[in-house]
Formats: C-alpha cells, structure tokens, sequence
C-alpha cells in the first residue's frame, strides 16, 4: 500500500467507538454466564430437557427420521413408507397403551450434521417418546451422543458393522455375525477357498473386511485382494479387470447405491457370471435390484435376514399391506421390514413396561419378541439387538430374492463377535 | 425467532449504508438483538440453531471480503472451514480421551494408538494456535503460487473447488486417523467445560455471536481502509493497479488469508456448538453453500453477506422442518432469481430503494459511499477472467 490515500486516515475514527461498545457488550455477556459454568466431570450433566415427554393426553408423540432428500433418499424413503405402515396399523388396532401415536417427520438430508440436528429438535423440542430411523452408519454415529446426552430412544432399523452396544439405541437390522459371518460360512460350505473384497470406502466395507479376513485367515480361505472405490464412485473397469486377473473362487461385496449398477454392468462385460465367480452382496435388496437391473444381476446372491419371498402368514399380510398402501410395483425389503418391526417392538416394550418412560422400557425390554414378517424376533437386553434367522438369497429373473439357504434358526446378536475366538483382535 | 430474525434484518439494513452513526446505531443494537435478546427468547434448541449459523455467517463474512471485495470467486471455503474445524475437532477427542489417552474411533477402527501428528494438538494453546495458523498458512503459500503465476478468474475457481474434493476424499480415505465418512463426533468437553450443560451451550453461543460481531468489525476495518481501495481496484482492473506499482498478488493472498482464517475459526466454533464435523460439511456441496447466501445477501457489502448467510440458513431449517423434501428448490430458485435478476444480491435492494427516493440535501442522485461504488454491476458477477 504504498501510495497513500488522502481519505485514508478519516474513515478509521468510526470503527473505535463500536470496537468499544462490543467489547463491553462481550465482556458482559461473558462474565455473567462465567460464574454459572460447571466444570467438567462433577457429574452435572443431567440434560435439563430430558423427560419432557408429554403423554397427558390421547396421543403420544414419535419421531421418524429418515432422509427424503438427497443421496440416500432413495432408500431412505422406503423406510419412511414401512414406518408410516406400522404407524397406521397401530394407531388402527388402538394405539400404544391406548394413545395414539402423532408423527412428528423430519428429513436427516443425508448428512450426518443434520442427523444430529434434526435428533436434537426431536428430542428436546418436539419431545418424541422414541425417535425411529437412520441409514448409514455415519448418521448413526452421529446420533449416538444426542441419544445418550438427552437419555431418549433411537431404533435403527439398517444391518450395520457391530462393535457398537449403546443403551439408547435398539439395532432391529444385522449385526456381522447375523449377515456376515453367516453369508461366509455358507461359502465356506460350498468349498470356497478365495475370495475378493470390493467395498465403497467407508466405515461398513472396512469394518466388514477387516472381520472377512479374520474369518478367512482362521477358516483356511485366502484373499486374494481387496478394493475400496469411492462413494458414489462409477467406473470399475480398473477394478473388475484386478477381480478378473485374480481369478477368485467368489467376489465379496459391500458396495453401496449407484456403485452397484457400474460394478455389475462391468462385471457381466468383462465376461464373469454368476456361475463360474458368484458375488455376494450385502447392500443389495429388492429396491435396488430394479435399480440394477435384473439383467445385470440375476443369479448373484445376496445375505439378509429377510426377502419379500419369505413365506409366512405375517409375511404375506405385511407384503399385502404395504402394496395395497403404495402401489403394486413397490417391492418389500430387509430394511423395510426391520424398520416396521422395530416401532412393533417398541410398542411391545412400552406395552410390557406400562409406561413410555425410556429407564422403563430399557427395563422391560430384554425378551420382547414380535412375530414379524422375517419370523419372531426377540430383544436382547444386554446389547440391545435382536435375535435374528439369517439368509442367503438368489437374485431371480422376477426382480425378488429367493432363499438360497437358511440359519434354520434366529442367531443370538454378537455385536463385538465375542462368542468367536477368530475375531479376538478385532475389537 | 422468526420475528426477531426479521427485526434484525430490517434494523441491520440500516448499516448497509455506512452513514456513521447509523452504522454504529445498527450495530450497537445487531449487538443487543445477538447477545442479550435472542439467549433469552430463544430454547436452548434454537440459540443452538443460531449458534450454527453464527458459525457458518464467519466464513460469509471472509467470502464476502474475498469474492466480493476482492473478485476471488472462492469455491472452497470448505477446506479451511474443516481445517479449523477438524483440528478443534481432534483436540476436544483427546481432551476427552485424557492425558495419554486415545479416542474411542481409534480403538474401533484404528490401530488403537495415536498417530503422531494427533500429539501436539493434545495441548489447548498449541490446538487454538494452530486453528489460526494451518489454515492461514496453506491458504498464504496456495494464494502466493497462484497468484503470482496470474491464475485467475474460472481457474481459480476450479482449482479451489478441486481443493475442496481432495481434502474430503483425503479425509474420508484416512479413516483409522481422521474418522473417515463418520467424522468427528461426540465430544464430551470444551476446554473443561462440560458441553451438555445447557449454560455452557450459551456461553458458546455467546462466544459465537462475539466473535462474528468482531469479524464484521474487521470486514469493516479492511473495506474502509486504503488496502480495501486497492482490493477493488484489484477486482476492477488489475492491470492497471499492476502498472500503478501496486503487486495485485501480495493484495489478493492478503485478502485469501483472512477470509481462510475467518472460516477456520468459524469451523472450530462449529464444532463443540454443532457437536460433529464430517467430510460431507467440508466438500464441494458446504463450499458452494457458503456462496450461496453470500451471493443472495449481496457480496460487496459489508452486511449483506452475514445476513445472507443467516438468512439462507434459517430457512433451510425452517423449511426442511415444514416441507422436508421441497426446501432445496426453494432455495435454488432463489439463487437464480437472485442472479439473474438482482447481482449486487438483496442489499442492492436497498441501494436502488435510497435512488429512487427524492434526493436529501447529502444524498446526490449519484451512489457516493464507498460501498454503493463498490457494489458490483451485472458484468461483475462473471469471473474476471472471463471478461474481456
């Protein structure tokens, strides 16, 4: 600034009166909340919003928090629908403990940060009695602390990654050992000795083969490589032809959205099929087979521990429902079909607890069991997942899954997989 | 809230013309409305909310100085915004952790053990110290080499917004040390302060609303000052402030610097007031965000970026909580109309308003202030580069 300007030295009079007025104004500010402030870890943390559950009158308020926009909205949306299903079920048969249950919906954006805002308005604002939804794990991981800081109640209704048991939350989809473990004992069976890993990069993937290699070193099958792509990411020409030149017995995979439809497009141009090199998906449901194609995908398979082929009574009065709701050509799926029977259990819990109270229903909830449309589920109360029977499907020609090959019964949740010696570093 | 939203909107308006007792008047009272008024209107939930935007309106205010002062048509705010916010973000994990301790995602998905460059940020001064210093140090050394080389206008544009995708795959690919897609979340303290404590959550708020108060000070400072002169100059003809023996490259890193510093402290005031800090607030998407309300507010104004910023926020929320799918084209066509129609944003409104009323005895038909002069005609909203 060399040359200097004739009005420069006027203009900055200004500016110091209002420095001084903010600096008061702070300093005030400040101090007066200063002498208030606890310090931390003298057990002060009590929310003071915590209980403020209202359910004086006919009605009692729940939260669902999926998100209707952006990238996850798509599938996010299929859980909205399946918990506005339940919703109206039970508010036809009468309600919970005689109340109605007012929705409050809010959308979580497909951001984690908004996750966290949108539990928080529910929760303290809003004062739902429990909050239901969540997709990704990010957007659980994000809600956690909002849960446990404000003592409410969260079911997330997505299989995830396990190592994860909080007192807030009722994990009504898998945990590893009741999709996982489970799809890898079934290669073991069909005599699988290598195996490669494609994943998106993110938290599930990495979790899953971390345990994957643990299980294979222990069971006497090798990995024979493992590729992460970006979320989101759509070109696997590079990726297939590394799944190709290793020549593996089955592809392990933990792609999710879009990516799946760039994968198996490449997958079926570089000349594999499901025949001579099977791919086993955990993020492939019936929603995203259209999404896919069914061309592109028929004859892979896939673990869950629900199909819409499931053939039971409770089963096709669910699948009935739901198309009678939203239309003929909406299929059902394992998340659907967790999310609706998690605001079932829930209401069996404040049932058997006779109170919405969260200590409560904490209390009552080991043991509660719904006869849902996958088979009866029962609650675990020591780590809060539910027992659950796990399948491995085949993808038909009509779009849906077929059960390939069954658990026989549900499996007992082992989020930390502590019940297997293989595991032990892991955690 | 929405009341006392558009209270102060109306009475900040007021300041977007720098008449000097007005301008104090306004203040002084943007002042009262941030830290007296709302903290006592507002639930904890809402001052919370504001807080938020208090936070996001610090790295309008740099844009602001940047892009609309300067003509730096920044699309990567978001990396300095996460910078601030990353390394606050990793102090309050291993202040939580305690001495030697290491954070809980690193026992989950990392090593179990603290990587080395995680250690100094252990201390509270070095932590503080650095959110200033990494991001004003990066954004001098990235500003001085691509300035000096001439790169402007669409080109740095792209290259900032490049900037902004490589540091959230960065992020996202390094998940045993940075968290990877799930961030950083649940801190427990700040400074010792227990973060669920709802005074504590004020006083957060208050040192938000302090700190953005300062920011619009130094904004203030920097734009009636001869550098600001020389920052439009900059912006309106570079080549001719070259041949004046001015070097536009020192101005433009100068002013770089601070709108990246302006951000970062934004970032780590985000951090223990919103609680979690992911790649998805850093990226390319938060980047063009923060444009967003800075071009809707009106960027060569001294206000207009904060209260765009606020603005834009507040009924991003408000919305998504009434229609949670319909906000966003709310928002995008805002943006459009704002563009297309109104360039100097919304606080060209009030200029054009002052024209047309009858001239008072200081008011010539002709813009005379600093900050009608400076705001920025229909042209102007196109990159430099790309002008003739």
């Amino acid at each position: 600034m060399r040359p200097r300007s004739s009005t420069g030295t006027t203009r900055t009079g200004t500016t110091r009166p209002v420095v001084a007025s903010l600096a008061v104004l702070a300093v005030a500010a400040l101090s007066a909340c200063g002498a208030r402030v606890d310090a931390a870890g003298d057990g002060s943390s009590a929310s003071a919003s915590a209980g403020c559950v209202d359910t004086s009158g006919d009605g009692v308020k729940i939260g669902f928090l999926n998100s209707l926009s952006g990238t996850m909205a798509i599938s996010e949306q299929t859980v909205h629908d399946a918990l506005r299903l339940a919703a109206d079920e039970i508010n036809a048969g009468g309600g919970v403990l005689g109340k109605q249950l007012e929705i409050v919906s809010e959308d979580g954006q497909s951001e984690p940060t908004v996750f966290a805002e949108k539990a928080t308005k529910l929760v303290t604002s809003d004062c739902v009695a429990a909050v239901f939804g969540g997709w990704t794990s990010a957007s659980r991981k994000a809600m956690l602390p909002v849960f446990e800081a404000n003592d409410s109640l969260l079911f997330y209704p997505v299989q995830y990654e396990g190592l994860e048991a909080s007192e807030n939350i009722f994990y009504t989809g898998a945990t590893t050992n009741q999709q996982i473990v489970p799809a890898l004992d079934y290669l073991k069976e069909q005599g699988t000795k290598t195996l490669f890993l494609v994943g998106s990069d993110y938290v599930f993937p990495r979790t899953a083969n971390k345990i994957i290699n643990a299980y294979a070193e222990a069971n006497g099958m090798e990995v024979v490589g493992e590729e992460y792509a970006p979320l989101g990411h759509t070109d696997f020409s590079t990726i297939v032809n590394k799944v190709k030149a290793a020549g593996a017995d089955a592809v392990f995979n933990t792609l999710n959205g879009d990516s799946n439809v760039a994968f198996f497009k490449e997958y079926n141009n570089a000349g594999l099929s499901a025949d001579d090199m099977p791919v086993v998906s955990v993020s492939i449901a019936e929603e995203e087979v259209g999404g896919i194609g069914v061309d592109n995908i028929e004859g892979q398979l896939t673990a869950w521990n629900y199909y819409q082929t499931v053939d039971s009574p409770e089963n096709d009065a669910f699948v009935e429902a739901f198309k009678a709701e939203y239309g003929e050509d909406r299929p059902t799926s394992d998340p659907m079909e967790a999310a609706y029977t998690s605001l079932y259990l829930w209401k069996e819990m404040v049932e058997k607890a006779g109170s919405f109270d969260v200590a409560d229903v904490q209390e009552a909830a080991d043991g509660v069991s719904f006869d849902a449309p996958e088979g009866t589920v029962v609650v675990d109360g020591e780590n809060h997942h539910v027992a659950k029977t796990a399948l491995i499907g085949r993808i038909g020609d009509d779009g849906l899954i077929h059960t390939e090959w069954s658990s026989e019964e549900p499996i007992e949740p082992d989020p930390f997989l502590e019940g297997y010696d293989w595991a032990d570093g892991l955690s | 809230m929405s009341q006392s939203t558009s209270t102060l909107t109306a009475r900040l308006a007021v300041l977007v013309r720098p008449g000097r007792s007005r301008a104090l008047a306004g203040f002084g009272l943007a002042a009262v409305l941030l830290l007296a008024v709302a903290p006592v209107l507002l639930s904890p939930f809402r001052l919370g909310l504001l807080g938020k935007f208090l936070c996001l309106a610090m790295v309008a205010v740099g844009i602001g100085l940047a892009w609309g002062r300067g003509g730096l048509l920044t699309l990567g705010q978001g990396v300095y915004f996460g910078l601030g916010a990353y390394l606050m973000a990793m102090h309050l994990k291993l202040a939580d952790a305690g001495p030697g301790g290491v954070p809980d995602f690193m026992m989950l998905y990392g090593t179990g053990e603290v990587p080395g460059w995680w250690e100094p940020l252990r201390s509270p001064v070095v932590a503080l110290a650095l959110v200033v210093l990494v991001p004003a140090a990066l954004a001098a050394v990235l500003g001085w080499a691509v300035f000096t080389r001439r790169v402007r206008g669409a080109y740095f544009a792209i290259l900032s917004q490049a900037l902004a995708a490589a540091f959230a795959i960065l992020l996202i690919g390094q998940q045993q040390t940075t968290g990877g897609t799930n961030g950083l979340n649940g801190f427990r303290s700040f400074f010792g302060y227990d973060l669920a404590d709802p005074v504590n959550q004020r006083m957060l708020y208050l040192v938000a609303a302090g700190v953005l108060l300062v920011m619009v000070v130094v904004a203030r400072q920097l734009m009636t000052s001869r550098f600001g002169e020389v920052l439009v100059a900059v912006r309106d003809q570079e080549d001719r402030v070259r041949f004046l023996g001015y070097d536009p490259a020192a101005v433009k890193t100068a002013v770089y610097v601070v709108a990246a510093v302006m951000a970062a402290v934004g970032g780590a005031l985000f951090v223990p007031i919103v609680g979690i800090i992911s790649p998805a607030d850093v990226g390319v998407v938060p980047s063009i965000g923060f444009l967003v309300g800075v071009a809707i507010g009106g960027r060569a104004t001294l206000l207009g970026p904060v209260l765009g910023s606020i603005a834009v926020s507040w009924a991003q929320t408000t919305m998504s909580e009434q229609f949670p799918s319909g906000w966003i084209y709310l928002q995008g066509a805002l943006f459009i109309v704002v563009v297309a129609f109104l360039p100097g944003g919304l606080a060209s409104l009030v200029t054009t308003w002052r024209r047309r009323r009858p001239a008072r005895e200081d008011e010539p038909g002709t813009p005379a202030t600093p900050d009608a002069a400076a705001a920025p005609d229909a042209a102007d909203l196109l990159p430099e580069g790309s002008r003739a």
